[in-house]
């Protein structure tokens, strides 16, 4: 799983039959600093994420194991709300 | 699977109900040398790891919804940690979890 | 998932024939913040009817199969959504629309 930061969101009403009623929302994927990594992305939300949170999500099939249909065409979902983040260690990598 | 060193752990209340009770934890993936090679990942931890451990850890669904012994297919999990690496030998030398810890 | 910009078509009669019949569209990826360009073009199969210039979403590797258009089929990449809005931070920064009138 990875971190990332959800920044906005997407409405399309033409779609795949199986994403009707799912939320998308646009994610900044993010290291353990904060930092944004790479560009962001679209990821299928079932647990209620809002503008700003950290969030952390699953890629390739997993994003789409907590949707009403698993097996809906989803490559990146959110899976939980990120409450806080201990890194004690600080390491160059990342 | 991958060799990587527990960095920290996220707290997080609000997630899919198949992660209710796990542990999860900050992991870096490393090389042999004991340096950090790629992203963090976040893993669901199935061994009781610490921070500063070094671990193996599985970042493919199947299997790793196995380790942790999901009964549901479709629970969500991609990455956890599998075990605690005591001492990894190669042919270019020993990697100790204590001398990667000292040389920090 | 990601953004992209339906550039073209690809027509191809020797093929796959689990592949027959769908449409193939050649999108190029955009960043999601500005809808700029961003990488390389690739092939998706459309299952939406998707249509030049549009802004749609693509859904990579094995979760491409997973529509009723591909299951079992051999396919990467699958147009399953046709993007009306993306808000970044409050801002509606697409509108399809707006976009088709050229405001």
């Amino acid at each position: 799983m990875h971190l990332a930061r959800v920044i906005g969101s997407v409405v399309a009403t033409d779609k795949d039959e199986r994403l009707v009623g799912v939320k998308l929302l646009v994610i900044q994927p993010i290291n353990s600093r904060g930092e944004d990594k790479g560009s962001p992305i679209v990821a299928a939300d079932s647990i209620g994420a809002g503008y700003g949170e950290t969030i952390f999500y699953a890629r390739s099939r997993e994003g789409a194991m907590p949707l009403p249909q698993p097996n809906a065409c989803v490559d990146a979902g959110i899976i939980g709300i990120i409450d806080s983040i201990h890194v004690p260690i600080t390491d160059e990598g990342g | 699977m991958i060799l990587a060193r527990v960095i920290g752990n996220v707290v997080a209340t609000q997630k899919n109900p198949h992660l209710s009770g796990k542990k999860l934890m900050l992991i870096q993936p490393i090389d042999l040398k004991g340096n950090p090679a790629g992203s963090e990942l976040l893993a669901v931890d199935a061994v009781g790891s610490g921070i500063g451990d070094l671990v193996i850890a599985i970042a493919e669904g199947r299997s790793a919804r196995q380790v942790i012994k999901a009964e549901d297919p479709n629970t969500p999990v991609d990455t956890v940690i599998a075990g605690v690496v005591d001492e990894v030998i190669t042919t270019q030398g020993s990697l100790y979890l204590f001398d990667t810890m000292q040389g920090r | 998932m990601y953004a992209a910009r339906v550039i073209g078509t690809v027509v191809c009669t020797t093929k796959d024939e689990k592949l027959s019949g769908r449409k193939m569209q050649v999108v190029q990826p955009v960043n999601l913040l500005n809808l700029e360009d961003e990488g390389k073009p690739a092939v998706a199969i459309d299952t939406v009817g998707a249509g030049e210039s549009e802004i749609v979403l693509v859904v990579g590797g094995s979760s491409a199969r997973q529509t009723h258009l591909t299951n079992n089929t051999p396919v990467d990449a699958v147009i399953m959504a046709i993007v009306d809005y993306i808000d970044i931070e409050g801002n509606k920064i697409y509108d399809k629309h707006k976009w088709k009138a050229g405001v």
